[in-house]
């Protein structure tokens, strides 16, 4: 059973005017997150990722549909009872939403006050989660006296403090250079990796998706238009919104203009192959090309890892007799994913 | 000159009396003015306890007393305030009054200062588990205090100028003395005297009110 389930949610905002039209932020979802997954949500703008994330946390409230949270549909609970399940849930915030009023330690320990844990075990609880995001020396200090890689470790310590099985992440790196951008995702990966806390990250950021996450879903106007493993997705989208997305950081497919300058050099045919994981065999491809004697010459390309499992894509131009060349990439066809680019 | 060393008794008894009544009225009416500035902020659309009868009441109660002049609102409200206190004349009948109004004039000043506490705060405490009830003690309070103070500050010289009217209604402090002895006995010099012992009092509480509002702020 999945750790967080939702089946067929709905979140519909009422107009906010009279005769303005009713939003349907998220539309029919459903999507199983496992434990110990770190699931990543990617979509543009408005598509309704910062509603589906709040939903699971029940800051905002369905208009249809289970949310399953560790056995329990939360979309039918009270108010009152909602309050211990989000003991269980952490977040964090683009934002970081810190207390400005309280030292990072009083920010940390907020939400084991809320908890009602005794003092002296709140303290100890703080320092060891201090020492994790490697902020201790930083325990008297106001957040606006730390810089955003720090405030965003202050709201993950805090996050983590009641110990959740689950951490919900909402554009948690937007606001930070590249830079601090990656060791706040290195946190990330040891939050998992140390608690086995099960993450949901949403980012508009294609890089954010490929340095951690191990699953995701493509959002677009309120629905969820694809998901699977990252290696399944970067590799082989199969929606033109995922395309996109997967674009900004594959490279190894050149973009229309960039085909246009290839054109222009080239007089033959063009093909891009895809190569995926060393499930495809290389030799075995261009041999079929020498052996058919077509000639080819790398024209654009590229290899990515994700997880450790490298793919990419060749784009050759071809010289040789049509039928022949025709003959070949019917073989070729069989042994991997070939695209003709005319 | 000699009039006013001869009236320094009378003087200090009104500088006591201003001071009673700014004080009470600061206490009931800042406290009148925290709850419903709080009532007003939290049932507005999308607050924690969003509810839209109760704040179209509050606002509606807030737009409709706030405009009246004092000196106006002090007659009309002389009925509630003598069956609120026993009396419509008196000291405890004009801080009752005062009271009253600055609950509203304050409530703006609060609800305004608590918008100024960034939503994202109130969600993350919500995210952790937090109640309405502890969101306001430990988080809204406490991250507008330093605006808040600043706040009170301001409505301090609203209760010293709403004071100076108590003598209509048979109160009495400094704005009761400057009539009594100053303006009607053609004596500028008293009239002076009170104005003085006003500037130095909303002086100091100026200076107080910065000096906490930085401290809260940490600036
Ligand atoms: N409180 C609200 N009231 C009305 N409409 C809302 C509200 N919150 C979000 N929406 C609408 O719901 C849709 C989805 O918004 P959401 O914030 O979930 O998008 P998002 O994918 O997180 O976008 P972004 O990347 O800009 O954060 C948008 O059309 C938005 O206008
Ligand atoms: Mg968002």
């Amino acid at each position: 059973m999945a750790l967080v389930s939702l089946r067929n949610v709905s979140k519909v905002y009422p107009p906010a005017s009279k005769g303005a039209p009713s939003v349907t932020a998220i539309d029919s979802v459903s999507l199983d997150v496992e434990a110990g997954d770190i699931y990543g949500i990617i979509g543009y703008s408005g598509a309704g990722k910062s509603t589906l994330v709040r939903l699971v946390n029940a800051l905002e409230h369905s208009t249809s549909g289970e949310i399953i949270v560790d056995g329990q549909n939360i979309a039918v609970l009270p108010e009152r009872d909602l309050r211990k399940v989000r003991l269980g849930i952490g977040m964090i915030f683009q934002q970081f939403n810190l207390l400005g009023s309280r030292t990072v330690a009083r920010n940390v320990a907020y939400p084991l006050e809320v908890a009602g844990r005794p003092k002296h075990e709140r303290a100890a609880r703080v320092a060891e989660l201090l020492d994790f995001v490697g902020l201790s020396d930083k325990a008297g200090s106001f957040p606006d006296q730390l810089s955003g890689g720090q405030k965003q470790r202050v709201g993950i310590a805090r996050a983590l403090a009641t110990q959740p099985s689950i951490l919900l992440a909402d554009e948690a790196t937007s606001a930070l250079d590249p830079e601090t951008t990656h060791e706040v995702l290195a946190l990330l990966k040891r939050v998992n990796a140390e608690f086995g806390i099960t993450i949901i990250v949403i980012t508009h950021e294609m890089d954010v998706i490929q340095t951690i996450a191990t699953k995701v879903a493509v959002m677009d106007q309120g629905r969820v238009i694809e998901r699977g493993p990252v290696f399944d997705v970067f590799s082989n989208p199969q929606a033109a919104a995922s395309a996109r997305f997967v674009s900004t950081v594959v490279k190894g497919i050149p973009s229309p203009a960039e085909l246009a300058v290839l054109r222009e050099r080239h007089t033959g045919r063009i093909v891009t192959l895809a190569f995926r994981d060393s499930a495809v065999d290389q030799k075995a491809v261009f041999g079929e090309f020498s052996r058919a004697g077509v000639a080819f010459e790398v024209v654009y390309g590229g290899i990515n890892e994700i997880q450790g499992r490298p793919f990419g894509h060749l784009t050759l131009a071809l010289t040789g007799a049509d039928p022949v060349i025709d003959q070949v990439l019917a073989h070729i066809r069989t042994l991997t994913t070939v695209t003709e680019v005319r | 000159m000699d009039a006013l060393i001869d009236l320094l008794p009378e003087l200090w008894t009104a500088t006591y009396e201003t001071l009673y009544i700014v004080a009470m009225t600061l206490f009931f009416g800042g406290l009148g003015g925290l709850l419903v500035g709080l009532g007003l902020y939290l049932t507005r659309a999308g607050s924690i306890l969003e509810n839209k009868p109760l704040f179209f009441v509050l606002n509606l109660l807030v737009n409709f007393i706030r405009p009246i002049p004092f000196i106006i609102f002090l007659a009309a409200a002389q009925p509630l305030a003598r069956a609120v206190t026993g009396s419509g004349i008196g000291n405890n009948a004009i801080i009752f009054t005062i009271a009253l109004a600055a609950s509203f004039a304050m409530a703006r000043i609060v609800e305004q200062n608590l918008l100024t506490v960034t939503p994202g705060v109130i969600d993350a405490a919500r995210s952790v588990g937090a109640g309405p009830i502890r969101i306001i003690f430990t988080v809204l309070l406490p991250e507008a205090l330093g605006p808040l103070i600043l706040g009170y500050t301001f409505i301090f010289v609203a209760l010293v100028d709403m004071s100076a009217v108590a003598g209509y209604v048979g109160g009495g402090g400094l704005g009761n003395f400057a009539l009594l002895y100053g303006y009607r006995q053609f004596n500028p010099i008293v009239t002076w005297a009170a104005v003085l012992l006003i500037i130095v009092l909303v002086q100091f509480v100026q200076f107080f009110g910065n000096y906490l509002a930085r401290k809260a702020l940490r600036r």
